[in-house]
């Protein structure tokens, strides 16, 4: 399977990013723009220059001997949403993430949080931004060796100031809520690596902070293990509604935690889109690697299958929701003994039959 | 050629080409033939230079100043007075009649129930026992009032450690800048040979505790900044960004988190800077700091090789129990969590019963004789003294042709020939030598910095007898190298070997440098090979430790391979194992270096003569005061000059390498 | 947790009661009176404090130490506290008040010039009655073998006797504690003698080199002095040198001359007499000959006594030479 599919309404990346950026309601959380991270000594000058600002990665190495992790990144994120921030290792992922609370301190641009702009705040309020709204899970899980569970997790709290019951009531409420309960007097090193990533979450949780960002929090774990830590956060989604920012090198954990999917590669956005977006219409070659391995009929819906009908078919066959996974359909279209008609609520998108589903369980073949 | 024992000591590998070292060594020979017995800058044991009198009239000037010049006035004297009432304050808890008794306040009873105690919370209750057991052995061996005083001094230098040093180590350890200054003058201060700085402490501070305290704290220091630093640094990055991403302040994050996760590593750094506190504390019984330093130093005055033994002993037990008490309490700041095999009931009730029994101890020795004052029996002091007399004279007796033989024989082979061509050659021809070595081993910047030390080292006017401390250095550099490596090799080869060798060597290492040269002394006489035999009891055991540690460091499949090969036991050891070993040998060589001259300096004492010999009698010779000064800064010197050579020769060997 | 608070009060208040309780019965108190002295300072007396005795590395001066420290201690009740010191380095001492008193200085008249006229911190309580006398000696056995050996002239020709390990090619003169009054390096030079000095580092070396000389008749040539209880044992011989005259040592660079007979005299820091006028006053009584330290000293070193016992036996034997002393200071108990 080489050329995109083109769906009929698909909102494509390369040219329409600016109309991407927004999310998909108004409620934007966190609205990024123009965002810059270059270190080295000339780091000042680059933004500034159209000249510099048109190198690639390699030739601004040679040539200033700066390396910019995080080149004009725009996007926001809306209130709920899942936001998924994916690439290589070395693709400035995980420095993005972390200029968003400026553990490290971005070259220029904006970063606007509900509603004040995050570098423009000083440091004092900076901290009162990372105590209360927003709070990260870490892939090493940075947790204190010298205290207990109870105590890590309700760390934050104690350099807020929360006072002693506050805290250890906040805290043990946490640990049940991440499933380690019993465990509250054990010490990080006689937990799992799971168990430790528990506490790491049940510890960004204990702020209740308007945000959280997940730096690769389960690349360090066990596939099985990692799997139902997925599973966790997408429970703890469901239940506490939580912006989420989540970094990631796994493609499969984007598609299924992400709502959208942000693509980098050496510190530029190269795409941004749903999942079935970067399946269905991948922005460039990169992208196209990035998802080839990806079954399609799990990802893609069957809006990017739907085919105009042909003069004078028949109408009447079984009607599908165009967000209906391919997946979910194969039976139901296998069956049917007409194609199958896709509709966006009441409106008809188009007709999908045995031909195009075939097509693209085979293409996962390859 | 010294530089060509020297160099062949060290085997740098990359040694462009064996010519280089041929055409060098005989271009320098013909030299030596023909410019010998010119230039050799002599200078006779009781004469001085002008730049020796300068320096003496400006001793003059500050003791005459003292009370006059603002310098004094408003900072050293107030150091000086600040440092003595602390020591004595200490000393009056423990050591020292004071606060208006005749007895310390805390007598023995008092103490040994406190280092129980202590121990015991902090460490455990095996630690406890040591304690309690160890202590009261020091007074079993009548050398209790001693002891305390010696611990005193070791608190009061460690204390003030610590108050400066874990600070400064934070600071250092969070700023890249500051560590790049402190870290070059901790390395400095580490090499020079303690001797040196006693007498101009004595200038500024007097004679007595307050000098005694600081020289400590100078020698001590450097590992309690080092290791916080390090341990600082070692904190891991994801659990400060952690708490940085919680909204921690700078300070918040220091101590709840940079702090306690560096806690072992400055326990470790306080233990090491304790130990060293411990050693230098006897040494400084030079400027008259009391305690069990003095018992040595009297020994050695009357050649009673018993009392230095048993003053040695004491000095070992102590620092046994400090060590392993301090070393417990940083593994056990590790394991969290960990077990406990009372409850937390039983726990409260032994902590109140252990508070009880300590308190009551403590007041008991304050009121009564018999707890404050250590009773004179039992006593195993007598016999230890009487133990060692008797051992040291058999050995004396049934050696003393052999001891004499290999004193006259090592010393008319290797010290003379090395010591008159260093001392013969003109000092330009030597100047040219060494920077030509540092040069070929290491690179301009070694050679230029050894030029400008040894250019120094002849403005200091004591040219002739920095040449004979060279040659004794080399000589026991050299022997210490040959039976480090041999009984390296062998532990580092062996496990069973180690564990039962490394012991003595740590217990060796905590006796205070000149203990050794009582028994030496004894059997040896007054002479520079004294120095070199004492020299090397204190290097071994440090270059077997490096060069063990090393040899195990090489990788086993290295040597699977090589003994799947069919190799013979000597071809792996000389074709494998020490290649692979070369660094460690390298940095053997270079510690080996900086303690034999630190304790070759140390010889001076006892008949070994050149600048250890200028050093001490500057010190307690008022007119060759100033030429006493000038041959502490030449050591100094020769110690830069030194380390930077072998130094540049461990750096060339490059780890990544193997 | 105000619980737990109040269980350690509890117990702090218990272990404080149970501390009195035991504290309560028996034993000598701390502080009590029972050495002579202490109690007795009756109107008139003096009260005798600490006195901050230096102590030179030889054995004559720690005889010195010990019989004044025992007198002090038992006839007045004083506390005498010995530093061990160089014996240059002792009157350092005077100008910061670390050291009262040197009981037995040789000569040092640099020193007394600094300390004594220019700083007067410092002041010269007299003779000790020891007569001080330096040298180089030789084992009488050589005295017979060698003859002249005796005169500083034919010192060269018996050079290579002395040869050592040390010395290389010239004849070795072994010197003692590098804290000594020593000339030797500059008599060498300056007698255009074939001879090294070496340093031994202490009396003890010097005496045992001595001792082995004679009883392997080895040859030895050494810097050694009297008051010396050794002489008594071995019988050493000094090798004369040019005759000493006033002035001819004062300066090192063209100093030929013997070592001169010296007075040895005792030195105390002028604040002495007024911080505690009974030591003072015993130190400047205290008086005793060659032979008396010699006894003391022989005690010490070869009877390996303490110095305190040493000090004991001596007095008690002396009885009248020490109550002389104690003659005029008020409140001191005859011995």
């Amino acid at each position: 399977m080489s050329g995109s599919m083109t769906p009929p309404t698909a909102r494509l990346a390369p040219d329409g990013r600016a109309g991407d950026l927004e999310a998909p309601d108004d409620e934007g959380l966190l609205r990024v723009r123009d965002l810059w991270k270059v270190f080295g000594k000339r780091a000042a000058e680059i933004q500034g220059s159209q000249d510099l600002r048109a190198l690639s990665r390699r030739e601004l190495i040679d040539q200033t001997g700066c390396t910019a992790a995080v080149r004009d990144v725009s996007f926001d994120v809306a209130v709920g949403e899942v936001f998924v921030i994916m690439g290589l290792s070395g693709s400035g992922k995980s420095t993005l993430v972390r200029c968003l609370t400026r553990l490290i301190e971005p070259t220029g641009g904006s970063i606007e949080f509900d509603q004040s702009d995050l570098l423009q705040v000083d440091h004092k309020q900076l901290r009162e931004v990372r105590r209360r709204q927003v709070s990260m899970v870490f892939q090493q899980f940075g947790l204190l060796p010298h205290r207990s569970v109870v105590s890590n997790v309700a760390y934050g709290l104690e350099i807020r100031g929360a006072g002693k019951a506050e805290r250890v009531a906040r805290a043990h409420e946490m640990i049940e809520l991440v499933g380690l309960s019993g465990y509250e007097n054990s010490f990080p090193h006689q937990l799992s690596g799971g168990m430790q990533q528990r506490v790491g979450l049940a510890r960004a949780l204990a702020v209740d902070p308007k945000m959280m960002l997940f730096d690769e929090p389960f690349s360090a774990l066990d596939p099985l293990i990692r799997r139902d830590m997925q599973a966790e956060v997408i429970r703890l989604h469901h239940e506490m509604g939580k912006t989420m920012v989540f970094v990631t090198h796994d493609l499969s954990e984007a598609l299924k935690l992400g709502d959208r999917i942000l693509i980098m590669r050496d510190g530029e956005a190269i795409q941004l889109g749903t999942g079935d977006e970067l399946v269905g219409a991948p922005a460039d070659d990169y992208v196209r690697d990035f998802v080839r391995d990806v079954p399609r009929q799990d990802v893609l819906t069957l809006r990017w299958l739907a085919q105009p009908a042909k003069p004078g078919e028949d109408l009447g066959g079984l009607a599908l929701s165009q967000h209906t996974l391919v997946r979910d359909a194969i039976r139901p279209v296998l069956e049917s003994s007409s194609r199958v008609r896709v509709m966006d609520k009441d409106r008809l998108v188009g007709l999908v039959g045995r031909e195009e589903i075939l097509a693209i369980l085979t293409s996962d073949q390859k | 050629m010294s530089a060509g024992a020297l160099v062949s000591g060290l085997s740098v590998r990359k040694i462009r080409s064996r010519w280089v070292w041929l055409i060098l060594a005989a271009a320098w020979l013909a030299l030596y033939l023909a410019f010998h017995g010119t230039s050799t800058l002599p200078l006779s044991a009781s004469s001085t230079t002008s730049v020796q009198n300068n320096l003496n009239s400006f001793n003059n000037n500050i003791s005459n100043g003292r009370n006059s010049n603002p310098v004094f006035l408003y900072g050293v004297n107030y150091v000086q007075v600040g440092m003595t009432h602390f020591v004595s304050f200490l000393q009056s808890l423990i050591s020292q009649p004071g606060f208006g008794r005749p007895a310390p306040l805390i007598g023995w009873l008092g103490v040994i129930a406190i280092v129980g105690f202590v121990s015991w919370l902090t460490a455990g209750w095996k630690y406890a026992v040591l304690g309690v057991v160890g202590f009261y052995i020091l007074g079993l061996q009548g050398l209790w009032q001693e002891s305390m005083d010696t611990l005193a001094l070791t608190i009061a230098a460690v204390l003030i450690a610590v108050v400066i040093g874990v600070p400064l180590g934070i600071w250092i350890g969070l700023h890249d800048r500051a560590q790049h200054i402190v870290l070059p003058v901790l390395g400095f201060l580490q090499t020079m040979p303690s001797f040196v700085y006693l007498a101009p402490l004595t200038l500024l501070f007097l004679i007595g505790n307050a000098s005694a305290t600081i020289a400590t704290l100078i020698f001590a220091i450097p590992p309690v900044i080092r290791l916080t630093d390090h341990g600082i640094r070692a904190v891991a990055e994801p659990t400060i960004e952690a708490s940085d991403s919680l909204g921690s302040t700078t300070w918040q994050k220091l101590v709840k988190v940079l702090l306690p996760m560096s806690r072992r590593t400055i326990v470790l750094g306080i233990n090491q800077t304790m130990m060293a506190a411990l050693s230098m504390v006897t040494i400084a019984a030079l400027i008259s700091a009391p305690g069990l330093g003095q018992v040595v130093i009297d020994a050695l005055q009357t050649l009673d090789v018993g009392t230095a033994f048993n003053g040695g002993l004491a000095i070992v037990v102590m620092a046994i129990v400090l060590d392993r008490t301090t070393s417990a309490v940083g593994e056990r700041s590790q394991q969290v969590g960990g077990r406990h095999l009372l409850g937390p009931q039983a726990r409260r009730l032994a902590f109140g019963a252990g508070a009880v029994v300590t308190l009551w101890a403590v007041v008991e020795s304050a009121m009564y004789v018999w707890a404050n004052t250590f009773p004179s029996s039992p006593t195993i002091g007598p016999a230890i003294v009487a133990g060692a007399s008797n051992a040291s004279n058999w050995v004396q007796s049934t050696f003393s042709g052999i001891t004499v033989g290999l004193r006259n024989d090592v010393t008319i082979a290797f010290l003379n020939p090395l010591q008159s061509m260093l001392t013969n050659a003109p000092f330009w021809l030597v100047i040219l030598g060494l920077c030509a070595i540092a040069m070929i081993i290491g690179n301009a910047r070694v050679a230029i910095v050894t030029l400008i030390s040894l250019l120094l080292i002849v403005g200091t006017g004591v040219w002739q007898d920095a040449m004979q401390t060279l040659a004794m250095t080399i000589v026991a550099t050299v022997l210490t190298l040959i039976i480090g490596i041999a009984v390296g090799v062998w532990m580092g080869r062996n496990r069973q070997v180690d564990r039962f060798i490394r012991p003595i060597l740590d217990a060796f290492q905590v006796m205070p440098a000149f203990v050794y040269l009582v028994p030496f002394l004894a059997l040896f006489g007054a002479s520079r090979f004294t120095a070199i035999i004492a020299a090397m009891a204190f290097a071994i055991p440090v270059v077997v430790k490096v060069v063990a540690d090393g040899i195990h460091g090489v990788p086993a499949p290295a040597i699977e391979a090589a003994t799947a090969a069919g190799s013979s036991t000597w071809q792996l050891i000389t074709r494998v194992q020490l290649p692979l070993a070369t660094r460690s040998l390298a940095l053997a060589a270079n510690q080996g270096l900086i303690y034999v001259l630190s304790m070759v300096v140390v010889g001076g004492m006892v008949g070994a003569g050149a600048l250890g010999y200028d050093v001490y009698s500057g010190f307690v010779q008022a007119p060759l005061f100033g030429k006493g000064l000038a041959a502490g800064l030449a050591i100094v010197l020769l110690g830069v000059v030194l380390d930077h050579i072998s130094q540049s020769a461990a750096n060339r060997i490059d780890p990544s390498r193997h | 947790m105000s619980h737990n608070r109040r269980r350690l009060s509890q117990v702090a208040a218990g272990t404080g009661a149970v501390a009195l309780l035991v504290a309560g019965c028996g034993g000598a108190r701390v502080g009590a009176s029972t050495g002579p002295g202490a109690g007795g300072a009756a109107a008139g007396n003096l009260r005798c404090g600490q006195i901050n005795l230096a102590m030179n590395d030889w054995v004559g001066y720690t005889a010195d130490g010990a019989v004044y420290s025992y007198v002090a201690e038992h006839s007045m009740g004083c506390t005498v506290k010995q530093i061990p010191l160089a014996e240059q380095v002792s009157w350092q001492g005077f100008s910061t008040g670390q050291v009262d008193l040197i009981l037995e200085n040789w000569g040092h008249a640099d020193l007394a010039k600094k300390y004594i006229t220019q700083q007067k911190v410092a002041v010269d309580l007299g003779a000790n009655g020891n007569i001080g006398q330096i040298g180089w000696f030789v084992p009488p056995w050589m005295v017979t073998k060698y003859p002249g050996i005796l005169d500083w002239k034919n010192l060269n020709k018996y050079a290579s006797l002395f040869k050592t390990s040390e010395s290389g090619g010239q004849g070795e003169l072994l010197d003692g504690d590098p804290s000594y009054v020593t000339n030797d390096a500059a008599l060498v030079k300056n007698l255009h003698l074939n001879y090294k000095v070496v340093v031994g580092g202490s009396e003890a070396a010097l005496i045992t080199s001595f001792r082995q000389a004679q009883t392997h008749k080895t040859p030895l040539l050494a810097y050694f002095y009297s008051p010396q209880w050794f002489l008594s044992e071995v019988d050493l011989k000094k090798v004369s040198l040019p005759k000493y005259t006033p002035g001819c040592d004062a300066n090192l660079k063209t100093i030929t001359c013997d070592y001169p007979t010296d007075q040895l005299n005792k030195v105390a820091a002028t604040a002495f007499a007024t911080k505690n006028p009974a030591g003072f006053l015993l130190a400047k009584a205290f008086n005793w000959t060659n032979q008396d330290q010699d006894v003391v000293a022989k005690y010490i070193a070869e009877d390996k006594m303490t110095p305190a016992a040493a000090a004991a036996k001596w007095v008690k034997a002396n009885r009248t030479i020490v109550n002389n002393w104690l003659l005029g200071i008020p409140g001191a108990k005859p011995l």
